[in-house]
């Protein structure tokens, strides 16, 4: 296994240049949840003309609705969702200067393209390790649209959050070299 | 004639709710092992490790395995001798489905109408389908189904000329194309025949079969084989991430169809597909 990299945000783009897909990292600081109807909402705030409820310059956007914390917990199981539903809305917030985004799975070309021309890195986290990725979060707090339950936007503090670059920044993805190294079809 | 009161049956499905999202099935546990003595990706290695010690937390912890609880699938197998009393059987098992979810800390994840989609609050309602059987019993079987596997099944109308060769090209393309979206590696219900629903259904109970156990006809066993080895030389591997092992396993079933038809559906579960089961006895009345 390749060297793991320790990453503070937020994510500049001078770092953002050194990651590299396939590269192992472990994510510190501060990063944000939203996923489907969060990002809706955010889109259509700024097609009103208001204000994010953050601001996405150089940060990280965490795909992730997790269960209620049970007491004593920060937060509940807390893995990644699929990033292919946040496709519609990801270029939008690529261009405001969103650096990051933490997910599983497929991006559309469109996003792969804003990464490109806006500077930004994919992340993959293990789907479905939701019990053992929410021992990384060590703060979490619902910071915009607590309406939406597990959906609400949330500012985390994460420690050593393991992540795999899957896009970097020149558009080389790992899903795609990974398969192309085992395909035997 | 024995009756069974509701209450015994909410109970049960509260807590089968909690014991499918905090402890996953023997058979994939041992089949997550088997797959890191052969996954020829370190990285595919590294990520199965990773499962293995995640349902151990889970376990332990008494913590959901995954943070999409899914929506409620429950089976249920009333034996027509068997008289529920006390209350309406879907109220009880959707009550049971409130309770488990409230208590268990697990995720509410259904929204009410798929066009207005405000979240219901408690998981409800579940999808339910029942099955009337012989004898005296009830069996219930809970299969909370995440959206992310979920989403990358599919349904074909084939045509007869389709043939074997037809199906099997449809499953392989399905897993392709799905990639890392679903939770590779993942394990693959295929029904085949009957109509449109009855193909769906079938792929969605050949999820419920342990893994490792293959279809008892030889020829049926043979084809899940088959579609397993053809799947695993994809390379998309566990997480997507490239590897060995994209499934765990092919549970294939079939049913009669029309001399016209070749339904085919595919059902993904991720891999840590989730169902608890339990058999109740009723009392005499």
């Amino acid at each position: 296994m390749a060297e793991i990299k320790r990453i503070e945000t937020p994510l500049t783009h001078e770092m953002v240049a050194g990651l590299k897909a396939g590269d192992n990292v472990l994510i510190n600081g501060v990063v944000y949840t939203a996923r489907d109807a969060a990002h809706k909402k955010m889109v259509e705030a700024l097609s009103r003309g208001e204000a994010l409820p953050f601001d996405v310059k150089d940060q990280i956007i965490y795909f992730v609705g997790p269960t209620p914390a049970k007491p004593g917990q920060v937060i509940g199981s807390a893995g990644p969702t699929t990033s292919g539903r946040m496709d519609a809305y990801s270029p939008t917030l690529l261009a405001l200067g969103l650096t990051g985004m933490i997910g599983k799975g497929l991006r559309s070309a469109e996003v792969i393209e804003a990464m490109k021309k806006h500077g930004a890195v994919y992340f993959g986290a293990i789907g479905g390790a939701g019990a053992l990725i929410a021992k990384c979060i060590v703060a979490a707090e619902v910071i915009a649209y607590p309406e939406l339950g597990p959906e609400a936007v949330r500012r985390l503090i994460v420690k050593d959050f393991p992540a795999m670059v899957i896009i970097d920044s020149e558009g080389n993805n790992l899903y795609e070299t990974g398969k192309a190294q085992y395909r035997r079809a | 004639m024995k009756e069974i009161h509701v209450d015994r049956i909410v109970e049960a499905l509260e807590q089968l709710c909690l014991e499918a999202n905090y402890d996953l099935g023997e058979d994939i546990m041992a089949s997550f092992r088997r797959a890191r003595e052969s996954e020829a990706s370190p990285l595919g290695k590294e990520v199965l490790d990773r499962l293995i010690e995640n349902a151990q937390v889970a376990h332990d912890e008494r913590v959901p395995m995954c943070q999409d609880t899914g929506m409620t699938v429950v089976f249920v197998e009333v034996g027509q001798d068997l008289h529920v009393v006390g209350g309406a059987l879907t109220d009880a098992l959707n009550e049971g489905v409130r309770r488990g979810y409230e208590k268990g800390y697990l995720r509410k994840s259904v929204v009410k109408d798929p066009f207005d989609r405000v979240n219901t609050g408690d998981n409800t309602p579940a999808v339910i389908h029942y099955n009337i059987v012989a004898g005296d019993r009830i069996r219930l079987v809970v299969a909370p189904k995440g959206a992310g596997s979920e989403n990358m099944s599919a349904l074909k109308m084939g045509k007869p000329s389709d043939g074997l060769e037809g199906v099997l090209q449809f499953v392989v393309d399905t897993v392709d194309k799905a990639g890392g979206n679903p939770c590779p590696p993942i394990i693959v219900g295929v029904g085949v025949g009957g109509t449109m629903e009855k193909a769906a259904l079938l792929a969605k109970k050949a999820l419920l079969r342990p893994v490792g156990e293959h279809h008892p006809e030889e020829r049926l066993a043979k084809i899940e084989a088959e579609l397993l080895e053809r799947i695993n030389k994809l390379g998309i591997g566990p997480q997507g991430f490239g590897g060995t092992t994209t499934a765990l396993a092919v549970n294939l079933e079939v049913y009669p169809t029309h001399i016209a038809g070749m339904p085919m559906a595919v059902n993904i579960g991720c891999h840590s597909t989730r169902h608890k089961g339990v058999t109740l006895e009723g009392r005499e009345a």
